[in-house]
């Protein structure tokens, strides 16, 4: 049943890179506009063997691990010390509400002028693209544990610091993960995004080298790396929050 | 186990309530819905704040935080954890004191026995009955081996036969346990068989104290009022 379901996913692959490769093959648009799949796929080879793509692949990952990780944790802090104490949501849910809206990329030109165009200016993006999604969803998830659920733990002999762990933080795994799974693939779009304009490593550097020497098959193969890494961060924090809550969900 | 005393309780719902609470008596609470029921029962294990003064045995027990107050407190919608099992739903307690796992476990296994639910210890509150549901709940409420019981209109969604079954166990429960038992209901019916006493709250305010007084050949688990059932004969049956 499960072979049959990835052969059920693979097989529109397949017929999109057929239709792709008869496509190309008739030369309606040249070869150096609209390369074939083939082509794209031995250039996937060419770039993975001389390492120019596994290199750039790990810029961009330590970035967006480094980024996300940070950005995700301040997140989940901020987030259950505001779900919890209403007073100092009531004094930083109005920064945050100032704050959230501006676009990650919008702050490119100011931490450019701040820290800099160096190795930090991606990570700090990707902490912000993550902080403030992940710290919304967090404070939900908080919010959302019912109160007779915690008056229950409270008669049961537990105090708040034990309440907080046992009950309150399990209970918003589901919401925190929400935020956690849409920001992994966001990270990646916006530390492309930031190596596209800044930083001269890794696959956003790549794709705008390529743009430069027209180079469609490489860029062809960059986004497919970015798409392949979004889907991959996604499903696995899909894969981590089933297996916390698959149980009691 | 004590004997609750609350004194001149003032809160959003109370306007100076003065009430006894008997050592190991069952108090049934009944009246209209928003007259105050389980704001009592919230007032007496500390989940609101009043202006007064509860004791347990004669000691305050106001500056006493809910989780000290050793109260076993079974709420209207159960309240059961849904991210754990049934055994670490009862275990809960305990494991939050700091008990062994050993220890834990046999209480545990103890309960299931006593609640005839040995065969749920595995399974989440979702995949559990309302029956089932309350079976564990109270099982949880008595793990932390409370001096006072509460119980929020613990029968209300259940059905008739199961309702009549931990109605009764409940009560034996208590009288085996000998646990100070408050329990919330609208039933009359249920207020008459269970409680030992029977209060009508209106408008925050007590209007109706009915005592039944089992004498003689029945259970006497109501001793201290016996005093007042002077006129009464063997086996009487007697309200106030």
């Amino acid at each position: 049943m499960r072979l049959r379901n990835i052969l059920d996913g693979c097989i529109p692959i397949i017929v999109f890179a057929l239709i792709w490769e008869f496509i190309a093959r008739i030369h309606i648009v040249p070869e150096y506009i609209f390369p074939s799949f083939s082509a794209v796929m031995r250039e996937f080879y060419h770039l993975t063997v001389s390492g120019v793509l596994l290199d750039n692949l790990a810029s961009s990952l330590f970035r967006v691990l480094v980024g996300f990780f940070l950005g995700s944790l301040a997140g989940i802090m901020m987030g259950t010390v505001m779900g919890c104490k209403e007073i100092i949501n009531r004094s930083f849910h109005p920064i945050a509400s100032l704050l959230y809206p501006v676009p990650t990329l919008g702050w490119a030109p100011l931490l450019m002028i701040w820290i800099g165009i160096n190795e930090m200016l991606p990570i700090v993006l990707i902490f912000l693209c993550s902080f403030f999604p992940v710290l919304y969803n967090t404070i939900t998830g908080i919010r959302s544990v019912g109160s007779d659920v915690i008056n229950a733990a409270r008669t049961l002999g537990a105090s708040d610091p034990k309440i907080l762990t046992t009950v309150i933080l399990p209970l918003a795994v589901p919401n925190i993960f929400t935020g956690l799974r849409l920001e992994a693939g966001m990270a990646w779009r916006v530390v492309i995004a930031a190596e596209m304009v800044a930083i001269p490593t890794g696959i956003g550097a790549l794709l705008i080298r390529s743009e430069s020497l027209l180079r469609v098959d490489v860029i062809i193969v960059c986004l497919m790396v970015l798409s392949v890494m979004c889907l991959a961060f996604e499903r696995v924090f899909q894969y981590i929050e089933t297996r916390l809550t698959k149980e009691w969900r | 186990m004590p004997d609750i005393e609350l004194k001149n309780i003032r809160n959003y719902v109370f306007n100076d309530l003065n009430m006894e609470i008997f050592d190991k008596e069952l108090l049934v609470v009944t009246g209209p819905n928003g007259a105050g029921k389980s704001t009592l029962l919230a007032t007496i294990a500390g989940l609101v704040n009043y202006d007064g003064t509860v004791l347990f045995d004669g000691v305050t027990v106001d500056r006493i935080p809910t989780n000290e107050r050793k109260i076993g407190y079974l709420f209207q919608n159960l309240a059961l954890f849904p991210h754990l099992n049934v055994a670490s739903n009862i275990g809960y307690g305990m494991a939050v004191k700091g008990d062994g796992k050993t220890e834990i476990a046999q209480n545990v296994d103890e309960l299931l026995r006593l609640m005839r639910i040995e065969h749920l210890r595995d399974r989440y509150p979702k995949n559990l009955s309302g029956g089932e549901r309350q079976r564990v709940a109270l099982a949880r409420a008595l793990a932390v081996s409370p001096e006072v019981l509460l119980l929020d209109e613990p029968f209300n969604s259940m059905d008739n036969g199961t309702c009549q079954c931990m109605r009764k166990e409940i009560a034996k429960i208590q009288k085996d346990l000998g646990i100070t038992m408050v329990l919330v209901t609208h039933n009359p019916e249920e207020a008459e068989e269970m409680g030992d006493r029977i209060i009508t709250i209106a408008g925050g305010k007590i209007r109706e104290t009915e005592t039944q007084c089992f004498c003689s050949s029945q259970n006497v688990h109501n001793t201290h009022n016996m005093q007042n059932c002077a006129g009464c004969t063997i086996d009487c049956y007697c309200k106030r």
